[in-house]
């Protein structure tokens, strides 16, 4: 009688235990860098169900870093975040390039990867989309042309960031300073972020809030509440799409731009799946579809020209130089973020 | 002694272990080992890439940067002030659903107390977030009334951050609060109006002290909930929010430093008992009776 009614309460929970889809390609990524159509398709001509989880790079990082690296089998963080992450935690696994189909990838950008990724000799990260970060402004309220020039007091309570690290990175290129410079030099960072600490400190007056997400600063800027932000392109040319009034422009000092990556999670069980999604993605025609849902520019050598021409036209508006004046990432040494960690804390804490 | 009878008592043991099997598993694999893996956590320290250290380094940091008691305190001390509004607001409410209102009626007030909590904590802080928000409800109905001339914000305050809080533990404050005074006989505040007692004194000196078990249960409650919120002060409180649990979510997802994360786990932790153990101090109640009531 007890047996059994151990077996009949065991059974469900076995049966929870086993994997819904043991063979589904579960990838950690970032807001729309994988539309519906994409998995549709793949799963059309591969039979392999994709599940996905948003997320962004630190929750990411700290995701796989407690459960060593398991629970997913494909992430997708910015390429600057890869080597002090794998330093740190062991949390990827490196790539065999044989697996992939590298003459699809545009080979500036994965040199650049290459260069930031490669940790004893092994490479941990390829190249998936790329963009800038900038200014946004409603030029029917203001101008601004640099980071700085948010905090000038006509924009008390109208302006907004994220509390994060490329806000620092911005104000200190603004300041004059070259953050990057600086990043194996502790004492001098140290000093350097403290310095954009306090400015960004004097300036709260003007942020009306701290963004954490990209939406949450969509709908401040649509409602008339933000009049002047940092931003990243695309966001900046969707709301220029919706009201031309509203620019995304390359600050005097420089946009910064980020590259997001694929990256193989040390404890994925499904590595096949994921170069087979890979070698999907970076085809022209899907990229562009990739490239279209994000509004951004994809690493696949075919897929610039598929690009819709709205969002050509919008990013030579915003950058008429060209690439000339834009900042890239390199690679974050372990450490650096617990600097950053207490100016950030400092710069909420102020009033 | 026969053998049916020990087979009986086997049985019975069997039985009680068996229902209170869950219970023990769910404590022992989601509460106990994890705070044993936190408390080891928080008593080290990084020395190097993936090598690590016995320290106090983490409390160390606590106690040396202003920044972070100071908002210890401060979660502490707007935690106090929430419940206290709380209570204020939740009497009245407890002492008609108890005493005034009759059968349905007193079914049904309760009801509406309840009705919030159908959605989840995030619709319900959003739902504040709309009607306080400069381009929001709330701001637009002052101007319409010609109170303010230009809509004004009214999120991102310690006055939000309140509203939102006490919105939220309204319920827990209600629950054992009717609890106890339902059991108050009416009898009693009859006769002290009879022997010419006024309102204030019987409030004092007989439904006060007759409800403290159901206050104190209350408060407990409701501090803690406040003290543990993260969602609410950081929606509403946006970039002055400075609560302590989203020094913690800090310190673990966007900093990767678990170890001091773990270590203001902990002091929150200790922050919390030591309210409880003064809160029973201060009101002379005993845990065991206060705990009934909730």
């Amino acid at each position: 009688m007890i047996r059994r009614i151990l077996t009949a309460s065991l059974a469900p929970l076995l049966l929870a235990a086993l994997p819904a889809h043991a063979d589904a390609l579960r990838i950690i990524t970032w807001a729309s860098y994988v539309p519906p159509e994409v998995i549709a398709q793949f799963k059309k001509e591969t039979g392999i169900d994709v599940q996905v989880t948003l997320s962004n790079n630190e929750e990411m990082i700290s995701k796989l870093r407690a459960t060593g690296g398991a629970g997913f089998d494909l992430a997708q963080p910015s390429q600057d975040r890869i080597f002090g992450a794998q330093q740190e935690f062991r949390i990827y696994k490196p790539f065999d390039l044989s697996k992939v189909k590298l003459d699809e990838f545009v080979p500036e950008l994965l040199e650049a990867v290459k260069k930031n990724a490669t940790v004893e000799g092994r490479l941990y990260g390829l190249p998936y989309v790329w963009g800038t970060e900038g200014l946004i402004y409603n030029s029917t309220r203001t101008k601004v042309a640099d980071y700085t020039d948010l905090c000038a007091p006509a924009l008390k309570g109208r302006t907004a960031v994220r509390l994060k690290r490329p806000t620092l990175m911005a104000f200190a290129l603004a300041s004059g300073h070259d953050p990057f410079a600086l990043y194996n030099d502790t004492k001098a960072y140290t000093a350097l972020m403290q310095q954009v600490g306090r400015t960004l400190a004097a300036c709260k007056g003007n942020f009306r809030f701290f963004y954490d997400n990209k939406d949450q600063l969509l709908n401040g800027v649509r409602s008339g509440e933000i009049w002047a932000a940092m931003m990243w392109d695309s966001g900046g040319w969707l709301l220029n799409r919706e009201n031309p009034a509203i620019k995304f422009i390359n600050p005097k000092s420089g946009a910064i731009a980020w590259m997001d990556t694929f990256a193989l999670p040390a404890r994925g069980r499904n590595d096949a799946a994921a170069y087979a999604w890979i070698n999907f993605v970076m085809r022209p025609e899907v990229a562009a579809l990739v490239a279209k849902s994000i509004g951004n520019f994809t690493a696949s050598k075919g897929a610039d020209k598929l690009m819709d021409p709205r969002v050509r036209a919008q990013f030579a508006e915003s950058f008429p130089d060209g690439l000339k004046n834009i900042k890239w990432y390199p690679a974050i040494p372990p450490g650096l973020e617990e600097i950053e960690g207490e100016v950030l804390d400092k710069v909420k804490a102020s009033d | 002694m026969s053998d049916a009878a020990a087979g009986g008592r086997w049985s019975r043991r069997l039985v009680l272990a068996l229902l209170l099997a869950p219970a023990l598993l769910w404590l022992l694999t989601l509460i106990i080992l994890p705070h044993a893996d936190l408390a080891v956590l928080s008593f080290r320290e990084r020395v190097a890439p993936r090598e690590y250290a016995p320290s106090l380094a983490q409390y160390r940091t606590f106690f040396g940067e202003p920044l972070y008691w100071h908002v210890f305190v401060r979660t502490a001390f707007m935690s106090a002030i929430a419940t206290l509004v709380t209570l204020l607001l939740a009497f009245p409410i407890a002492w008609i659903i108890a005493k005034l209102a009759r059968g349905r009626m007193s079914a049904l007030l309760f009801v509406v107390c309840l009705i919030p909590f159908w959605v989840s904590e995030t619709v319900r802080t959003l739902g504040w977030m709309i009607l306080l928000r400069e381009s929001g409800v709330l701001p637009a109905i002052l101007v319409h009334l010609g109170l303010t001339a230009q809509p004004v914000e009214l999120l991102y305050h310690d006055a939000t951050i309140l509203v939102g809080l006490v919105y939220t533990s309204l319920l827990f404050m209600v629950v054992p609060l009717v609890g106890s005074l339902e059991s108050l006989d009416n009898s009693l505040i009859e006769a002290a109006y009879d022997l010419g007692a006024k309102g204030w004194s019987i409030l004092r000196t007989i439904v006060i002290p007759h409800a403290a078990p159901g206050i104190t249960a209350g408060c407990i409650v409701v501090f803690m909930l406040t003290l543990g919120n993260y969602l609410t002060p950081t929606l509403l409180g946006g970039k002055n929010s400075l609560w302590f649990t989203e020094q913690i979510y800090t310190q673990f997802i966007t900093r990767f430093n678990w170890e001091q994360g773990a270590a203001f786990g902990f002091l929150l932790l200790a922050l919390s008992t030591a309210m409880v153990w003064l809160g029973l101090k201060l009101s002379g109640q005993r845990f065991s009776d206060v705990m009934r009531r909730v």
